[in-house]
């Protein structure tokens, strides 16, 4: 799908709210460094982040900060 | 030689509530956060003379947003990177904040008509672009409508139209939510989706 039209349309698949992400994050991010199951481990934060552009950013920011600080 | 990992996690609530500790607790934490806050100012498009001000601003409110909700951390993660997270957010919100500040937010309503060329070459995305500008005005109230052209068609991040409107990132992401649900349930009423 183009990113138009994923902007348009959103992952279409169940997703957390905006709050729960920011709840969630740290622990998604943890998972995700160490080699957990994140996706498993926390539904539905995966489509929320294709789906929110914010929060999209907020997951990159702190998976390059917590991966540069365990280098 | 690898760096050893201390994890910290259960000290660092009982030394920002503890009277005796809670200062200096709060002076290394601080400076944790500015250095997280330094680090999301310099991968945005921040002038340099502004950085380290935009940067302290972050620290300092991540720091009060931190010890406000210290009761909410649960020990999911190390509490380092729980903080970190605070950091991120309020210097990424400012940083948004600061480039769209001399920016005026207009919904143009006549660009639904334009979307569709946008679709590049390909039939079948263009095709589902001007069902999309059609379903619009027939399926969306006149607020999702006007969320949905900022977020998704003109690219306002959440938190920017958020302040202009003054609400909540969370209240505009569930209206884009339900505007995504009400065309997607149109599109697939339609045949073109699946």
């Amino acid at each position: 799908m183009s990113e138009l039209l994923n902007s348009l349309l959103g992952p279409g698949e169940p997703e957390i709210t905006c709050e729960q992400c920011f709840e969630l994050l740290d622990e998604y991010v943890e998972l995700e460094v160490r080699g957990g199951d994140p996706d498993g481990q926390i539904p539905g934060m995966r489509a929320h982040l294709s789906g929110c552009p914010a929060c999209h950013e907020d997951h990159e920011s702190l998976l390059a900060y917590v991966s540069l600080r365990e280098r | 030689m690898p760096e050893v990992v201390v994890d910290e996690s259960q000290d660092w609530p009982r030394d920002l509530r503890d009277p005796a500790t809670r200062e200096a607790a709060c002076a290394r934490l601080h400076a944790l956060l500015l250095r997280a806050a330094r680090f999301e100012i310099a991968r945005r498009d921040v002038p340099h003379g502004e950085r380290d001000d935009l940067a302290l601003q972050a620290a300092d409110d991540a720091l009060v947003a931190i010890l406000a909700k210290l009761d909410t951390f649960r020990g999911a993660s190390r509490f380092t990177t729980w903080a970190y997270k605070f950091a991120l957010l309020e210097a990424a919100v400012k940083a948004r904040r600061r480039a769209w500040q001399r920016r005026e937010i207009t919904i143009d309503d006549e660009a639904w008509g334009r979307i569709a060329v946008r679709g590049g070459d390909q039939l079948e995305t263009r095709e589902l672009l001007a069902a999309i500008a059609a379903a619009v005005p027939r399926c969306l109230t006149e607020h999702q409508r006007r969320v949905l052209t900022a977020l998704a068609l003109d690219g306002v991040p959440v938190d920017v139209l958020a302040e202009r409107l003054g609400t909540t990132r969370g209240a505009l992401y569930k209206t884009l939510h339900d505007a995504r649900r009400r065309l997607r349930a149109e599109l697939e009423k339609e045949g073109l989706l699946p």
